[in-house]
């Protein structure tokens, strides 16, 4: 989950999350050279007497400025486009979840192998127990077991909505008459939090996702105490 | 329509619908709508041969794994008021 004063991404709980964050430091530090060298340059250029009015022709640095941010975007597209495809990998899920967006609240679905159906509604400010987060707590969180992939359906009751959980690395729109598919598979236990991402009137900063990823054995108990 | 109950598989083994080739992308809408038709014209044509729809379960837990259950509701609804679009 954020915490106060962060400034960069949340620790990465996902494999494809490691890899976003990798890269996200390596396009980082490309756009801070960058940002150094040209704020140097203009600093030199602010500064000095001498002038030069006569330049004709300066194939030499021309070839340079191209050939070099040429070699930087696919230095930054290479990357990327492996996470990318990394993304669509076909892997066997080993469970299926459904999760439809309503205004305003996400209810999910367990329909394998038992007919589970819950809501999950923030819990408002004035009812929070001490320590609890504000704005993220829900009064019945999503059970999952980790290290386990995960088909997760994700789909709308009315307008669009959209289901994120930033330290999974997962963001998938809701949108009404489509089921939107991605893969889930956690690397550890844990509370993982998440709001809606698309805006959907006015209770939108108001329905969060919360994860809670458990031991397969737990889950297995949990699932067996809940059917 | 038959119970999920039925289906359940023992405990410790566990069963989701596997990677379909069919749809193989992000947008799973049509791999749900088909396995219900699929499951629907399966029973109906089972029945008019007067043999057995177990080998339609494969088809009812495809979709009722895949399909949100507002939908499935709603053209089991359709179905039952004649008014539902797909062909059966």
């Amino acid at each position: 989950m954020a915490h106060p004063l962060q400034l960069g991404l949340q620790d990465a709980s996902s494999p494809i999350m490691e890899e976003l964050l990798y890269f996200h430091d390596h396009a980082l530090m490309i756009v801070f050279l960058i940002s150094s060298l040209v704020l140097y340059t203009i600093s030199l250029m602010l500064t000095t007497k001498l002038m030069h009015t006569s330049t004709m022709n300066a194939q030499m640095v021309e070839t340079m400025w191209t050939i070099l941010p040429a070699a930087i975007l696919t230095s930054i597209a290479l990357p990327s486009l492996r996470i990318l495809y990394m993304t669509d990998e076909i892997n066997n899920p080993l469970l299926t979840i459904k999760t439809m967006g309503h205004q305003w609240y996400w209810s999910y679905e367990y329909t394998d192998y038992m007919d589970l159906n819950f809501d999950s509604y923030m819990i408002p400010t004035l009812d929070l127990k001490p320590g609890e987060l504000r704005l993220l707590e829900v009064d019945n969180r999503t059970v999952l077991p980790m290290e386990t992939p995960i088909r997760m359906l994700i789909s709308s009751e009315d307008v669009l909505h959209s289901w994120a959980v930033p330290s999974l690395g997962l963001k998938t729109d809701a949108i009404p008459g489509r089921l939107n598919q991605t893969t889930l598979s956690a690397t550890r236990p844990g509370l993982f939090y998440g709001q809606c991402s698309e805006i959907c009137g006015s209770n939108h900063s108001f329905m969060p996702i919360v994860l809670e990823l458990i031991p397969l054995k737990h889950f297995e108990t949990w699932s067996a105490l809940t059917s | 329509m038959l119970d999920v109950e039925a289906q359940k598989p023992p405990n410790g083994k566990w069963w989701t619908p596997p990677f379909d080739p069919r749809f193989p992308n992000q947008n799973q809408t049509r791999n749900c709508y088909q396995n219900f038709l699929d499951y629907h014209r399966c029973v109906k044509t089972m029945s008019r041969r007067g043999k057995s729809t177990q080998p339609c379960e494969y088809y009812f837990r495809v979709y009722y794994s895949l399909c949100p259950i507002s939908w499935v509701n709603r053209w089991n609804e359709q179905i039952r008021n004649g008014t539902f679009a797909g062909k059966i």
